[in-house]
């Protein structure tokens, strides 16, 4: 018998039938598709995007030129020089990131002992020229002072797992 | 009329052809539509992924992995700290063991979903690859939540993962494994009975269990030619040992029965994913040797010992006994080993990678010959040939 069965279904073209009635039935069930850049998919405190230096809240700017994100970064993203500042304190001189370089892995986030490079939430940052990804100190900290309210929030929500 | 000679037409099929699967170059040798020779030409995408390796230290090497066979990062993440750990001798914690479970079987399942879709979508069917990546959405919210990275998450360390999962993130990975079946059964509606689909896939490629193991065939390639090999039930590793599923096999190894195979894995994935889920273990879930791991971050800020450990750990890094270990995985493409030695130094001395892929992209030219040209597409598509691991 299953076979008459089967000749039928064949014949009938149930396996299209059903097929299409399933995507018709999909056709009136809400869309999933989100209106980027009017509607924005979830990002999480542990998103890693576009790099930033952060200061302290009295504008001391917490990178000691330590050097271990230089040093971890996989890519060799980071190049660092630092100097004794006229204070005595240590800081840099110079803090180049290469963001065509950068892997994005959250290594330098990770190294860092005093919070100062962190990952931030944002990934709309394309240039139309490879020179406006070359990264220096001045945009660094310009980000970090753009950004800062997420990242201090995003860093509170997931200081009890780090 | 006089007799006239017929020479075969080559054909260079890639390597930006949409439905080479990357970067594939074909040399392909025809006779009339039939394939003669079908002839891989790789390397396109090689980045010296080996060489570069033996210039990292181990913590360095780790997001090399994430970036081969793209398409499922996180199994081979996996491959890499599980040989690691066995030249330094050391196991993860329960809890890092079971979340590193947890996070391979959704790299299965992204990887699943979107080689079954672009088959599907390499055939004509372009539904499924519309549908699947709603769920390859979902899941890479999930790694997004856990690692901070959607895709090269950089989320497994030697000795566990890199933090804990947060809050909430269980219960919304459970409740997504109680509506994906529902999109595996719209999958089946639409293409396991379809003429069109069945048409082009049943008895195109076909190959018998001496044939695959012969050319080292390996997942679900080899198990949808009927042998039930699969290295989670042969030789567990992590958590595999306590988890209950089953290995789905095929029977002609065309490329049905390997689109079967993904389809049947998907489901023993989501179980394997709900056991994980369910006897998820407290505790740490990474190793407290901080020679290794690095200490919290709170206890980096307060304790001199830490600090100290942990700029060792972000500057030099550890030092790995001497030894060499081959240590496979089952990535979803099939067998995934990393051939790791080690001089006693914190880098790697030589790092081999064993992608499944480059065995499956040999026997191309044995799985298409005899077959039309648009059969080419069906078997790159079944074999899931990902270049970021062949060419590595």
């Amino acid at each position: 018998m299953s076979f008459i069965y089967r000749g039928i279904r064949t014949f009938l073209l149930a396996e299209l039938v059903s097929g299409l009635s399933l995507t018709l039935r999909y056709m009136f069930r809400p869309k999933v598709t989100l209106n980027y850049p009017y509607e924005k998919g979830y990002l999480s405190p542990r998103f890693r995007g576009e790099h930033a230096l952060r200061r302290y809240a009295n504008g001391e700017e917490r990178c000691i030129s330590c050097k271990l994100c230089e040093a971890i970064c996989p890519a060799q993203a980071i190049t660092i020089e630092g100097d004794v500042r006229s204070d005595g304190s240590r800081r840099t001189t110079r803090y180049d990131i290469d963001m065509t370089k950068c892997i994005y892995c959250g290594f330098c986030e990770e190294a860092c002992p005093v919070d100062a490079i962190v990952e931030g939430p944002n990934f709309e940052y394309s240039t139309e020229t490879r020179e406006e990804l070359m990264y220096d100190k001045t945009k660094l900290l310009a980000n970090g002072e753009r950004w800062e309210t997420e990242i201090a929030e995003r860093l509170s929500a997931d200081a009890p797992y780090r | 009329m006089s007799e006239k000679q017929i020479k075969n037409y080559n054909l260079n099929f890639g390597p930006q052809h949409p439905s080479a699967h990357g970067v594939l170059r074909l040399v392909l040798e025809l006779d009339g539509e039939v394939i003669d020779r079908a002839d891989p030409h790789v390397g396109l995408l090689h980045r010296g992924t080996e060489k570069l390796i033996e210039h990292k230290s181990y913590a360095q090497a780790m997001p090399y992995f994430d970036r081969l066979d793209y398409v499922s990062p996180q199994n081979q993440e996996h491959a890499f700290v599980l040989a690691t750990e066995k030249l330094l001798g050391i196991e993860a914690p329960p809890r890092g063991q079971y979340i590193r479970v947890l996070f391979a079987e959704i790299g299965r399942e992204l990887n699943h979903i979107f080689t079954v879709c672009a088959f599907a979508m390499d055939i004509g069917a372009m539904t499924p690859m519309l549908w699947g990546f709603e769920h390859r959405e979902k899941l890479m919210e999930f790694c997004e939540r856990v690692s901070g990275a959607r895709m090269h998450m950089a989320y497994f360390r030697t000795g566990g993962v890199a933090s804990d999962m947060p809050d909430g993130l269980a219960d919304d990975i459970d409740a997504w494994c109680d509506e994906f079946p529902q999109m595996i059964d719209d999958f089946e509606t639409l293409l396991t009975e379809n003429r069109i689909f069945k048409q082009r896939t049943v008895d195109i490629g076909g190959l018998s269990a001496e044939e695959a193991m012969d050319w080292g065939f390996s997942g679900p390639n080899l198990r949808a030619c009927g042998v039930p090999w699969d290295i989670r039930k042969a030789q567990p590793y992590d958590v595999y040992d306590k988890m209950d599923f089953d290995i789905p096999v095929g029977k002609t190894g065309d490329c049905y029965d390997r689109y079967l195979v993904r389809i049947a894995e998907m489901r023993q994935s989501l179980r394997i994913i709900k056991q994980c889920v369910a006897d998820m273990p407290g505790g740490p879930v990474k190793t407290d040797n901080h020679k290794i791991t690095p200490p919290s971050r709170g206890d980096m800020k307060q304790s001199m010992e830490s600090l100290i450990h942990h700029f060792k750990l972000f500057t030099e890094g550890y030092h790995v006994p001497a030894g060499d270990t081959y240590t496979a995985v089952e990535a979803p493409k099939g067998e995934f080993g990393v051939y790791l030695v080690s001089d006693g130094s914190n880098k790697p001395y030589r790092c081999k990678i064993r992608p499944p892929g480059f065995a499956h992209l040999q026997a191309l030219e044995l799985v298409s010959k005899g077959h039309m040209l648009a059969d080419v597409v069906a078997n790159i598509g079944a074999l899931d040939i990902v270049f970021g691991e062949i060419d590595r």
